[in-house]
C-alpha cells in the first residue's frame, strides 16, 4: 500500500446528496479504510448535467460555474457516479466552449475520477478482501461503461469478494431507462426499459443488483418497488461495505 | 392531436405491451450474434474499418456537388436519364410523368426507404395506377396496410402466424406453420407483377461517381427481377447515397450486410451502369434516376449535422437502441425509425413539430457505438436539443422548470432552502403529480450527505 495518500475531494453528486446520502457515506468508509485523508466542500450542489442534457446549455452553465469554483484547487477528485464524472471530464469543454473557464475545466475534468477509476488508479484492487456468498449482477452505467470506457474495472474489484457469484445477462451493457430528464418526460417508456433490465437480471436469479450509478440505482428501485420484484439494488460502494465488513 | 401527443399516447401504449416486447428482443437478440459473429469473422479490425468508412463519406460531402455531377456525366453519357427533385412533390411529378410518357398502368418496386419518404406507394395509387412490393417483408406491410416498422427489416414486428393469416385474407393460401411456404406463395403472387409490369422502381443502396453506376444489394432477387424484367427502370435515391468509385464496395458492401443483417455479403449485389445498350439482349429500354433532395441539403448546410448524411441506412442503430426495442417501429410515425431517424427527422420535417424525438433517449450512446459510419448519433441528439432549445421549441414547462432549477442549484444555500420547504412540499404534491412521474419520485430521506458528513466529522 502506499505510504503518501492523496488527498480525496468528494464529489457528491446532487442525487446522491439528495437522496442516497448513504452511497456517500459508504465511498467515505471505504477510502478512510485505506487511509486516505477525504476532503468534502458544502459549497458543492450538482454539475449540471441535468439541465446539458435537456439542451439548456446556459442553465447547465449556470450550475457548472460552482461546480468549477469550488473544484479547481482540488487535486484528485473522486465520485460515485460514473454518468457525473462523464458530465465533468467530457461534456465541460464542450459546455464551456470559448469561454474563458474552459482550460480550468478540461484540466479539471482529468482530475476526476468515478470510484472503481480511482480504486485501480490507486492499485487498490489487490488489497481488497471480503466473504459474501450471494449470486449477484452488475449493472454498469451506459455512460461509465461508453463515455468513460470502463469496462472490466467493477468486476476485477467484485471478483475479490469470495463466496460470489456473478452472473451477467448476455452482450453489451443495456441502458436501465433512467437517462435524467428522459425518465419524467417519458416515463412509461422508461419504466419498460427499466423492468427489461432488470428482468435480464431476475431472469439469472441474482440476489443483487450492483451499479456504479446513482441515477440507474434510483431508477432501477423505484421501479422494482413498482412492480414488487424482489430484488436488492446496492451501489458499489454500499456493497463493498456489507462484503468487507467496513464500518 | 399534436404529433407529440400522438407519439407519447402510442409509445405509452407500446411500452407496456409485452408480447410486442418478445418478439422483438427475440429478433434483436438473434441479429445480434450474427452481427457480432460476422464482424469478427470478417474483419480483422472492426474498429479501423469503421473509420475508413467514414473518412470515405467525409470526402464525398466535402465534395458532394462535384461528385454528384461526375455521377450525373458518366451515366448519361451511357443512356440513363437524371432529374433533379428538390423535394417529394418534385419527385412524385418527375415519377407521374415518367408514366405519363409510357403509359404505365402496373408499378413493381423493390425496397426502397426513400420512396416511402416521398409517399410513392400513395402517389402511384390516386393516380389510378397498380404498384406491387416485391420484397417480401415490404410485401407483407403493404398487404396488411402498414408502414415499415424498421428501414431494414420492414415487418419485424409480425411472427409466422400473423403472417400466415395475412397470407390466408389477401392471398386466399391455406394457413401454415412454415415459412418456407409462405415464401413461396408470395413468389408466386408476384411472379405474375414482374412480367406484367411497366415499370420497375428501385432504390439505391450506393450510387458511383467515376464510374456512374447504381449498386443494389438485396437478399431475395427481387430488386433484381424489379430493375430488369419490365421495360423502364425508376431509381429513386437520396443525393448522399455518393461513394467516389468502384474502389469503395469491397469496404461498404461487406460493412453494409454485416451491420445490418449479420451477412458476409447480401446475396445478390447489382451494379448498374445504365439500360439495355445496342446488342444486349436484356435488361431495361429506359432509365430513369431521380436524385432526391428533401431537405438533405439543408442538414448538408449545418456543419454539425452534416455527418448524419453518412448513414448507409443499414439499421444498426435501430436494433441497438433501447427505446427502439420498447416503443416499436410504427411508434415513431416517420420514415426513418430509431435514432437516425429522430436525429435528422426534425431537419426534414416542419421545424419543431418533431423535436420530440430528439428527446426520446436516454442518450445511452449503444447508437454510436454500432454504427459502422461512425455518426456520433447520441451527440447529435443532444445537439439537436440545445437547437430545440435555442428556437424555444421546448415547451414552456420545461423551460421555466429549468430557469427555476439553475436559480437554486447555483448556490449551496439556495438549494439547501429549496430542499426544505421541497421536503414539506413534496409529500402534498405527490398525489397530483401523474401516475407515471410519481412512481419515479423516490422518498427524500430527513438528512443530506452534507449533513450526515458534519455529523461524521464531528463524532
Amino acid at each position: 500500500m502506499n505510504t503518501f495518500k492523496s488527498k480525496i475531494a468528494l464529489f457528491i453528486p446532487c442525487l446522491v446528496d439528495q437522496v442516497y446520502p448513504e452511497i456517500g457515506m459508504a465511498m467515505v468508509r471505504f477510502l478512510r479504510y485505506f487511509g486516505y485523508e477525504v476532503t468534502y466542500d458544502p459549497r458543492q450542489t450538482c454539475c449540471g448535467q441535468p439541465a446539458f442534457n435537456a439542451g439548456h446549455r446556459n442553465e447547465a452553465r449556470k450550475v457548472a460555474r460552482t461546480y468549477i469554483r469550488v473544484f479547481e484547487d482540488a487535486e484528485i477528485i473522486v465520485s460515485p457516479s460514473g454518468s457525473c464524472t462523464a458530465m465533468v471530464r467530457n461534456y465541460y469543454p464542450v459546455l464551456f466552449h470559448n469561454d474563458q473557464v474552459c482550460e480550468t475545466a478540461r484540466a479539471l475534468g482529468s482530475r476526476v475520477l468515478e470510484f472503481s477509476e480511482f480504486v485501480h488508479r490507486e492499485n487498490l484492487t489487490e488489497s481488497i478482501s471480503g466473504k459474501f456468498p450471494a449470486v449477484i449482477g452488475f449493472h454498469n452505467s451506459c455512460h461509465s461503461y461508453r463515455e468513460l470506457g470502463i469496462r472490466e474495472l467493477p468486476f476485477q474489484i467484485l471478483k475479490k469478494i469470495d463466496g460470489l457469484e456473478l452472473r451477467q445477462p448476455p452482450g453489451e451493457p443495456v441502458c436501465c431507462g433512467f437517462g435524467g430528464l428522459f425518465s419524467a418526460k417519458y416515463s412509461a417508456i422508461a419504466a419498460a426499459m427499466a423492468k427489461t433490465r432488470l428482468s435480464s437480471f431476475t431472469e439469472l436469479g441474482v440476489d443483487y443488483v450492483i451499479s456504479n450509478d446513482p441515477g440507474c440505482i434510483m431508477h432501477m428501485r423505484q421501479e422494482a418497488i413498482d412492480r414488487n420484484i424482489t430484488v436488492q439494488i446496492l451501489h458499489l460502494t454500499e456493497f463493498l461495505m456489507k462484503a468487507m465488513q467496513i464500518t | 392531436m399534436s404529433t407529440f401527443s400522438r407519439f407519447l399516447r402510442k409509445s405509452a401504449a407500446k411500452a407496456e405491451d409485452q408480447t410486442h416486447l418478445l418478439k422483438i428482443l427475440k429478433a434483436v437478440s438473434t441479429h445480434d450474434s450474427k452481427v457480432e459473429a460476422m464482424k469478427n469473422l470478417q474483419f480483422k479490425d472492426w474498429e479501423s474499418a469503421r473509420k475508413q468508412a467514414a473518412t470515405i463519406k467525409n470526402h464525398v460531402l466535402e465534395n458532394l456537388p462535384g461528385f454528384l455531377e461526375q455521377f450525373e456525366k458518366c451515366i448519361t453519357e451511357r443512356g440513363a436519364e437524371v432529374l433533379w427533385a428538390g423535394n417529394g412533390i418534385e419527385a412524385q411529378n418527375y415519377f407521374l410523368e415518367i408514366c405519363r410518357r409510357h403509359h404505365v398502368r402496373k408499378v413493381i418496386k423493390s425496397k426502397s426507404m426513400t420512396t416511402e419518404e416521398i409517399s410513392l406507394n400513395e402517389t402511384i395509387e390516386s393516380a389510378g395506377m397498380q404498384v406491387w412490393e416485391s420484397d417480401l417483408g415490404e410485401l407483407i406491410v403493404q398487404l396488411a396496410g402498414e408502414k415499415p416498422y424498421h428501414i431494414v427489416t420492414p415487418a419485424m414486428h409480425k411472427n409466422t402466424a400473423e403472417i400466415a393469416e395475412l397470407f390466408h385474407d389477401k392471398l386466399g393460401v391455406p394457413i401454415t406453420e412454415s415459412a418456407e411456404e409462405l415464401t413461396m406463395a408470395a413468389r408466386t403472387y408476384l411472379r405474375d407483377a414482374y412480367v406484367t409490369a411497366d415499370i420497375g422502381v428501385t432504390g439505391a443502396n450506393f450510387l458511383i461517381a467515376r464510374e456512374g453506376a447504381v449498386v443494389l444489394t438485396e437478399n431475395e432477387g427481387n430488386a433484381r427481377l424489379t430493375m430488369s424484367c419490365p421495360p423502364v427502370h425508376v431509381v429513386i435515391a437520396g443525393i448522399e447515397k455518393i461513394l467516389p468509385s468502384m474502389d469503395s464496395l469491397p469496404l461498404f458492401l461487406p460493412l453494409l450486410a454485416t451491420s445490418g443483417t449479420g451477412q458476409q455479403i447480401t446475396c445478390y449485389n447489382t451494379i448498374i451502369r445504365g439500360p439495355r445498350r445496342n446488342g444486349e439482349v436484356d435488361g431495361p429500354q429506359k432509365l430513369y434516376i431521380i436524385l432526391l433532395d428533401n431537405g438533405r441539403s439543408d442538414l448538408y448546410r449545418k456543419e454539425r449535422f452534416r455527418e448524419s448524411l453518412r448513414c448507409i441506412r443499414c439499421g444498426a442503430c435501430l436494433n441497438a437502441c433501447p427505446v427502439y426495442r420498447t416503443i416499436g417501429g410504427h411508434t415513431y410515425q416517420t420514415t426513418y425509425q430509431g435514432p437516425i431517424g429522430s436525429v435528422i427527422t426534425p431537419h426534414l420535417k416542419p421545424m419543431g413539430e418533431w423535436q420530440h424525438l430528439s428527446y426520446a433517449s436516454s442518450l445511452c450512446a449503444a447508437c454510436t457505438s454500432v454504427c459502422p459510419v461512425k455518426i456520433d448519433l447520441h451527440t447529435l441528439l443532444l445537439e439537436n436539443r440545445w437547437e430545440a432549445c435555442a428556437n424555444h421549441q421546448t415547451g414552456m414547462l420545461w423551460r421555466f422548470g429549468l430557469k427555476f432549477w439553475a436559480f437554486f442549484f447555483s448556490k449551496r444555500s439556495r438549494l439547501n432552502f429549496f430542499r426544505r420547504i421541497g421536503r414539506i412540499k413534496l409529500p402534498i404534491i405527490r398525489p397530483f403529480l401523474p401516475h407515471g412521474l410519481r412512481k419515479r419520485v423516490p422518498q427524500i430521506p430527513a438528512k443530506t450527505f452534507s449533513t450526515l458528513w458534519k455529523e461524521y466529522e464531528q463524532s
